[in-house]
């Protein structure tokens, strides 16, 4: 908690000096290379899999979806698995990975921590919690709503779930229309520590089957995607992505502290509100589709800080297309290193990620000391 | 989108034509260990492509190329197989990944999973009306019911009734006990013995004053679990289990997991195992 503190501390100490030129990427530079690696990335998981489907082949049947070429030059089966199979796969990795990414960013310029994640805010606790209680609970509690809502229950209780617990940990925080980051912090490991007691219940109710199923969800997949859960998850993610984007200028502005950014006109207490409520949005409709994804909110930003600098109007975009770039090359190598099995998602951000983020920490770690 | 969804249509015909065509599919995915085991049963194990990682018998299986566990598919890797037929046990999935299989136009079969008798048989007749076998299956369930009377009168000619308590001890430091509803419980009830833990549902944790309340005569666990503990001799240094008769007497009966609780076509023999280990220890 101490340590919570001093870093915040650290932080705002260092973002009132002009930071070491040394590493720093110009910013237009730094988002092109983000938007080409997105691209080659997503160019590697579309044609690679389980199935085999050489990229010329891929090429045509993606000609074909929109009339440009025959059906000769592709199996039906090569066609149904690419349509219907790996390419919303990929889609929703990359709106999960940008949502998070973005998110991560937010949190960590609103409590101006780098420690800081969508985690915080209860919103993944919450949803877990959730989906816990559909998995192990779901057909004793609401048998006529599971059965009306069917497969889309889980993903529904998650969203609601995670909303719940952001709000929660948001109203706790709030005294006298103004938000205490401390208390929010506080707040929201609190209902963390009450989620993970909630959860633990229900892991004890389980029998083996849900308990397996529960495990398996918490560790992330991105392999459910089909269009249908894409036309729901997209809107949320996307909108959220859209306002938190737009309060680039503001985060910049509570760099400097919370008065600071009132004396240069920024209404400091919406600002919290809007950046909490679409950090909760995409984070929430994240978790309810693909489960706990590890480490993308908290590395995706601080790599693009590392390279580029604090201006938030570069770590945002940033963050979102290195969130997204990271959840689908973590996708690809889960889906095709032990294919024809799959290895869970939520292993492999870490995996990919962690030693990933100390390189880059030893590197720069000599900026950080103040 | 319409235009790939015709596609997918297509590929759902032409397979199916072929399904009718030729005796029925040739390259089929197994997923759980007692389908594995039916096809296998029926004569059929050279059709299968691929199995999941619970199919551990017959030793053939093992050679199969895995498509991972059962409820964690994927559904592109079973694809990749290019099974003409998945045959799956209830609770594989992901369900999305069932429904992604099925989308692309191979057919799934799901058997159920409950624990009794009548369970198997559906299991035989379903896989063998899949492989386009149904001849093979009713003289394959025949076969079980001969083996099941023989079984049951086994059971029948035993006059004591031990308490047995199934340990399942997958993880190294924690212990679950199975409750009413598991397959252990079933298998337990099968061979003319009483579950120690009959009062509660499901598995669950063990702890030492429940062990010694329940009061079990003998310790059933499985050969791999037994394994996990570090043989007989440290688990009855768990607490609470050298307190019960069957501590003291040091009486363990060990079977292997897929064999005993698995509900494949080796139950009324797993059955008739059982409990002449049961009654014999007593």
């Amino acid at each position: 908690m101490s340590g919570l503190a001093a870093r915040s501390e650290d932080l705002r100490v260092q973002s009132r000096r002009p930071l070491p030129a040394r590493g720093r990427v110009p910013a237009r530079w730094a988002l092109s290379f983000l938007v080409a690696l997105l691209g080659v990335v997503v160019l590697a998981a579309v044609a690679s899999g389980a199935f085999q489907i050489r990229p010329g082949e891929a090429i045509l049947i993606l000609a074909h979806q929109v009339g440009l070429a025959s059906a000769d030059g592709f199996a039906a089966q090569q066609e149904a698995v690419l349509m219907s199979i790996r390419l919303p796969r990929v889609a929703l990795g990359i709106l999960v990975g940008a949502g998070l990414g973005i998110a991560g960013a937010a949190m960590q310029a609103l409590f101006r921590n780098p420690l800081a994640d969508p985690t915080l805010i209860g919103v993944s606790g919450g949803a877990a919690l959730a989906a816990a209680a559909v998995i192990v609970m779901g057909v004793v509690w609401i048998p006529g709503l599971s059965r009306s809502l069917g497969p889309a229950t889980l993903p529904i209780a998650a969203f609601a779930g995670g909303l719940v617990a952001a709000t929660l940990v948001y109203r706790i925080a709030t005294y006298a229309g103004r938000t205490s980051i401390a208390v929010l912090l506080l707040a929201g490991i609190a209902i963390n520590a009450l989620v993970e007691a909630g959860i633990g219940v229900f892991t004890y109710v389980a029998n083996d089957e849900q308990l397996r199923n529960l495990a398996f969800w918490r560790l992330g997949s991105v392999g459910g995607a089909s269009w249908t859960i894409l036309a729901f998850v997209a809107p949320a993610i996307g909108a959220a992505m859209v306002v938190l984007w737009r309060l680039a200028a503001p985060f910049d502005a509570l760099a400097l502290g919370e008065s600071e950014a009132r004396h240069l006109g920024i209404d400091v207490q919406r600002l919290k509100a809007v950046a909490l409520v679409a950090a909760a949005l995409a984070v929430g409709a994240a978790v309810a589709v693909s489960g706990m994804i590890f480490f993308v909110g908290l590395l995706a930003p601080h790599v693009v800080r590392l390279a580029c600098g604090p201006a938030h109007r570069v770590v945002l975009p940033g963050a979102m297309l290195l969130g997204a770039a990271l959840v689908v090359a973590a996708d690809t190598v889960g889906r095709t290193s032990v294919a024809p099995a799959e290895l869970p998602l939520g292993v492999f951000t870490a995996f990919i990620g962690a030693p990933f983020f100390v390189a880059l920490l030893l590197r720069e770690r000599r900026a950080w000391v103040l | 989108m319409e235009r790939f969804l015709t596609a997918a249509g297509a590929v759902a015909l032409a397979a199916a034509a072929a399904t009718t065509a030729a005796q029925g599919p040739t390259r089929v995915v197994a997923v759980g260990g007692a389908v594995t085991e039916i096809v296998y049963a029926l004569g059929a194990g050279e059709r299968l492509v691929a199995v999941d990682t619970t199919s551990v018998y017959p030793e053939a299986a093992l050679k199969l190329p895995k498509v991972g566990y059962m409820r964690t598919l994927s559904s592109e890797g079973v694809l990749a197989m290019r099974p003409q037929a998945v045959i799956a046990a209830a609770e594989a999935g992901p369900k999305s990944a069932i429904a992604q299989i099925e989308l692309t136009g191979v057919p799934v079969t799901t058997v159920p999973s409950d624990h009794n008798l009548d369970t198997v048989r559906v299991r035989v007749r379903k896989v063998a009306a899949t492989l386009g076998l149904p001849g093979r299956g009713e003289e394959l369930e025949k076969r079980i019911a001969a083996q099941w009377t023989d079984a049951e009168r086994a059971v029948a000619s035993y006059a004591t009734r031990p308490r047995v308590l199934f340990l399942l001890a997958h993880t190294g430091n924690s212990a679950l006990v199975a409750g009413e509803d598991t397959a252990a419980d079933a298998m337990i009830r099968y061979a003319g013995a009483t579950n120690a833990f009959a009062g509660v549902n499901g598995y669950k944790p063990l702890t030492a004053e429940a062990a010694i309340a329940a009061a079990p005569d003998i310790v059933l666990i499985t050969t791999e679990g037994l394994e996990t503990i570090g043989g007989a001799d440290r688990l009855w240094s768990r607490p609470g289990l050298a307190l019960t008769p069957a501590g003291k007497a040091k009486r363990v009966v060990a079977f292997d997991a897929l064999y005993l609780l698995g509900f494949g076509p080796r139950m009324p023999q797993a059955v008739k195992d059982l409990a002449a280990r049961l009654h014999g220890a007593t």
